[in-house]
């Protein structure tokens, strides 16, 4: 199934996610764990590996065959080691980030062969439990789609003198129901996936359902759910007091009243205005400028927090063929200059590797932060475009790593009771939690020539050579001398035998 | 799909009917973002738009900025009704400094309005379905010579005009109401509209394949760069011929007026004593002339506050009134400049100037007819002819009678006229006289607003080179 880590694979922590869409944060509010538009890669290789570049090319082989994905397409160009943005997750102690590759490949989209093979790590597949649930054709008619696969060390149990490996699977998906239902918002899970749940994996230790039933007025309760829940959870997640209906399918008596779980959620009146609250962190990325030489990168982000400063890690990936102005690099707050307190830079070089910008920026409580760097298009070489180059070029997503202060007071999970969510939200000194976020992808029109062009070139090439080698040719090779007529015409030679039969010498 | 490009839909009086149209919201067949915007201030407020969108400033515009964004767009219908009903469709391409959209964007609106049975037009005249006949290809000229006069005006049709320095590719539809019989509810505007955005939803990649440069005889038919653009190089082509027949002539000169350098080719003293002009004469007509064009660019708008406090007129007026006058007391330049010449009174000098006139003219129109085909050929047609021509001997009222004609102010004044013949609703004199001010302002006011090039062209380089030709015939 999966490639047994600690022997065959040299990998301390990986993370492999694709993802079809984009997050509109703006719209659905503070995603759980988001992934990039495209597909993502990051490894933590243990500090035993003495070839990390050649580990890491055969490890995103070995990961394009397993998930089907394309990232065999992850070489030098697109491959850079982040400084600080990244830290290994789990047990390790590698912080050495020459053991750390990242790549994104932002124009991978993902789609159901990618599907199939991540559905069959699951232990039941998507024959029992919550994987009946993950039907291709209903995912993928959805408005956002993304999945992930985590790996990292973990302690076997609470003495922690053994490592297990933890395999984490991630799948979102939003569903545009009032889009899709004329207006209406109430969903249930027969509408959204047309299947229902009957049981739980056989294998499973957990299976829970959790629907987000918090309401932001406190006083009336606007959400109706069915069946009933039979426990109801509260938990702080992402600086946001969240109530759950949990439907555990591993309790029998979820299953007493019917034999299948198809949840319902009802809005009592209709709501017009479900304002979901802004995230305090957000961002957003955007090309600016006009004309096929320069342009600008921009980039916004937003600290909504009303009286907190956070400062935030900015990891920003550029292809070669934009060629960053690095002394244009410009970043302001509130009008005045913003200066940031890390910053590494790795400039490009052609045809080799990216550009790599990695900064630390301070965000003022309630500001929008600007950043700017101007960029020149580079000429490609005719063989290095794509197919379709009048599409554009992808600029991967920029990726934003922040402890974000919270505005509620974090109650401190205890991993024992609540593993999930304690591992998916961690909290840090009940008061910040960590928030990754990525930017959009940038699509940049590179001068792009006609490529009818070199198809007329060469035909014209070649008729003109055809046409004036094949005669010079001709003329310089050939001899000339001039040629009596050896026999004459048919009438000559009918003469000539007349005349031999009458013995007259011949014409 | 990460293509993150929307459609933007500039609706100018529109804004009512957008929203009620039946557009599948919500369809996950929408690959990419579309951005529904209803404009105010007319071209002003879509040009701010467009720099906020892009985060430029190009004309000096001050906006606030916008929120949603939605990538790099990749082409935009602009909107134009009037009613909720229409009897048919017109379409506008012309924009800026006479850029056009892809030709597909016109084919495909031709295609689905056809698909729909509903009537589209261009130029407000309605394709004859008679192809041979004489006046079917009568018909097709007006329409051509329209958009010739449109395009070479360089003003923006419509709001699509601005889209085009961006690189997104816009046409504006306008929904005409007219006494026509039978006409279409929104049901079938929508079903059409929402066709053309479903084919530009499906675009993998900027529309590329078909012409940018073209002009329309009809919607269905189309005259390519190919083949107007060898038709242009032989007008240009007769100022090349006749600057080369000046050329022999000042070089048979040179043998006439020195035959002792022929032989031995040292320079007798004796020729060196003649008075021949060098080209350091040409440097003060040159100059002269280019500094009267200068004027013309800049004085109006520096002297708009002075002219407003000392004279009962507009702002407007003021400039359009400066500029008019400066026009015309660059006409009586020559008499002055004579008294700077070193050269005069001689054949060689006039005709050196005329060289340098000519090659001047054919630099000019060669290069803006790369950039707006219409405006190119309308000067080229009216000023090489008498270019050619002029000079000061012979018949030279005639020859000033014939080159007032063709400077560009009057060149302005007969296209306004010819405009208005073709639109089929001719105009007095009067009026001729109060549109031309009026376009004169609407120049000036692009240029500053937008950006158009038209008037800076005329005032800095076309007008000076007229001045040289002018200098011409005055030669004394």
């Amino acid at each position: 199934m999966w490639p047994p880590p600690s022997s065959s694979a040299p990998a301390g922590t990986r993370t492999c996610s694709a993802g079809a869409g984009f997050w509109r944060t703006r719209s659905w509010g503070q995603p759980y764990l988001q992934a990039p538009a495209g597909a993502e890669l990051w490894v933590w290789f243990q500090d035993t590996v003495s070839d990390v570049d050649k580990a890491w090319n055969d490890l995103s082989n070995i990961l394009s065959g397993i998930f089907c994905a394309s990232l065999n397409f992850i070489d030098s160009t697109n491959t850079i080691i982040p400084t600080a943005s990244f830290k290994p997750l789990g047990l390790v102690n590698v912080t050495d980030h020459r053991f750390l590759r990242y790549a994104i490949l932002p124009r991978e989209v993902v789609c159901t062969e990618n599907l199939t093979p991540w559905k069959k790590l699951l232990p039941c597949s998507s024959k029992a439990g919550l994987a009946v649930l993950l039907k291709a054709e209903r995912l993928f008619h959805s408005s956002y789609h993304s999945q992930a696969v985590h790996i990292r060390p973990i302690c076997r149990d609470k003495s922690c003198l053994s490592l297990s490996w933890e395999l984490r699977q991630i799948l979102t998906v939003v569903f545009d129901s009032f889009a899709s239902a004329q207006g209406k918002k109430d969903w249930s899970f027969l509408k959204i996936f047309s299947r229902t749940l009957t049981e739980a994996c056989p294998l499973a230790s957990q299976s829970k359902v959790y629907v987000d039933i918090s309401s932001k007025t406190e006083e009336q309760e606007l959400l109706d759910v069915s069946p009933a829940p039979l426990s109801v959870y509260e938990a702080s997640v992402q600086g946001d007091r969240r109530t759950y209906a949990v439907y555990d399918l591993l309790n029998p008596a979820l299953f007493n009243t019917s034999r299948n779980l198809n949840v319902l959620l009802k809005w009592k009146r209709p709501q017009d205005n479900l304002g979901l609250a802004v995230p305090v962190l957000h961002a957003q990325r955007y090309v600016s400028g006009y004309g096929l030489q320069t342009g600008e990168i921009s980039t916004l982000v937003y600290n909504t927090h009303p009286y907190r400063a956070f400062p935030v890690l900015l990891l920003e990936t550029v292809p070669w063929y934009l060629r960053l102005y690095i002394h244009t690099l410009t970043i302001i707050t509130k009008g005045k200059e913003n200066k940031p307190s890390y910053i590494h830079y790795q400039p490009a070089q052609d045809r080799k590797r990216p550009h790599l910008l990695e900064m630390l920026i301070q965000l003022p409580a309630n500001s929008v932060t600007k950043i700017n760097i101007q960029f020149e298009r580079a000429l490609l070489k005719w063989t290095e475009y794509t197919p379709d180059p009048n599409h554009g070029f992808y600029v991967s997503p920029s990726v934003l790593s922040a402890l974000v202060p919270s505005t509620i007071a974090i109650k401190e999970e205890d991993e024992e009771i609540k593993p999930l969510f304690a591992s998916l939200f961690p909290s840090f000194d009940g008061s910040s939690y960590f928030v990754r976020l990525y930017t959009e992808p940038l699509l940049v029109n590179l001068p792009t020539p006609d490529f009818s062009m070199p198809y007329n070139v060469i035909c014209l090439t070649c008729t003109v050579v055809a046409v004036c080698y094949g005669s010079f040719y001709n003329l310089l090779t050939r001899t000339f001398h001039v040629e009596e007529p050896k026999r004459g015409g048919l009438a000559k030679r009918l003469a000539n035998i007349i005349r031999k039969m009458r013995g007259v010498p011949p014409l | 799909p990460p293509p993150r490009a929307g459609r933007p839909e500039g609706g100018r009086e529109g804004r009512g009917p957008v929203l009620r149209w039946p557009f599948a919201a919500g369809q996950i067949y929408w690959a990419k973002d579309i951005i529904f915007l209803a404009n105010e201030h007319d071209l002003i407020g879509m040009e701010a738009w467009l720099e906020a969108y892009h985060d430029v400033n190009v004309t000096g515009t001050q906006s606030s900025g916008t929120f949603g964004r939605a990538g790099a767009i990749q082409a935009a219908l602009s909107l134009e009704l009037s009613s909720d009903v229409i009897t048919s469709f017109d379409v506008a391409v012309e924009g800026l400094n006479g850029q056009l959209p892809n030709l597909d964007l016109v084919n495909l609106f031709y295609s689905f309005c056809q698909k729909n049975g509903v009537l589209c037009t261009i130029q407000g005249k309605l394709q004859r379905s008679d192809w041979d006949s004489l006046p079917a290809y009568l018909h097709s000229l007006q329409t051509l010579l329209l958009m010739v006069l449109k395009q070479g005006s360089g003003h923006p049709q419509g709001d699509h005009g601005l889209f085009l320095r961006y690189h997104i590719e816009a046409i504006t539809i306008r929904g005409i109401n007219s006494f026509r019989q039978y006409k279409f509810d929104m049901g079938v505007m929508g079903v059409t509209l929402e066709g053309i955005f479903r084919k530009l939803n499906n675009l993998l990649e900027r529309l590329h394949q078909s012409y940018f440069f073209y002009l329309l005889p009809s919607l269905s038919r189309f005259v390519s760069i190919g083949l107007y653009m060898p038709a242009f190089g032989f007008l240009i082509l007769v100022l090349v011929l006749k600057a080369l027949e000046l050329w022999m002539k000042l070089s048979s000169f040179d043998r006439e007026g020195s035959p002792l350098c022929d032989g031995d080719q040292v320079l007798n003293p004796a020729t060196m004593e003649e008075p021949r002009p060098s080209l350091l004469t040409l440097v003060p007509p040159l100059l002269v002339c280019h500094a009267t064009g200068l004027a013309l660019y800049f004085v109006p708008v520096w002297g708009q506050r002075v002219a407003t406090e000392h004279f009962p007129v507009s702002e407007s007026e003021a400039v359009v009134l400066t500029s008019i006058a400066i026009y015309v007391a660059g006409l009586a330049l020559p008499h002055n400049t004579h008294r700077a010449l070193m050269g005069s009174g001689s054949d060689r000098g006039w005709r050196m100037l005329k060289l340098l006139a000519l090659l001047y003219l054919a630099m000019q129109l060669s290069c803006v007819a790369l950039i707006n085909f219409s405006l190119g050929f309308l000067l080229t047609v009216t000023m090489v002819p008498v270019a050619a021509i002029v000079q000061p001997t012979g018949p030279r009222y005639l020859y000033a009678g014939l080159l007032l004609l063709v400077t560009p102010a009057v060149t302005l004044l007969f296209c306004i006229f010819l405009y208005q013949e073709l639109m089929e609703y001719p105009i007095s004199l009067l009026e001729g006289w109060q549109r031309f001010l009026q376009a004169i302002a609407e120049g000036l006011l692009d240029h500053y607003l937008y950006g158009s090039i038209v008037f800076p062209f005329v005032a800095i380089f076309v007008y000076p080179c007229w001045l040289l030709l002018w200098n011409v015939l005055f030669w004394k």
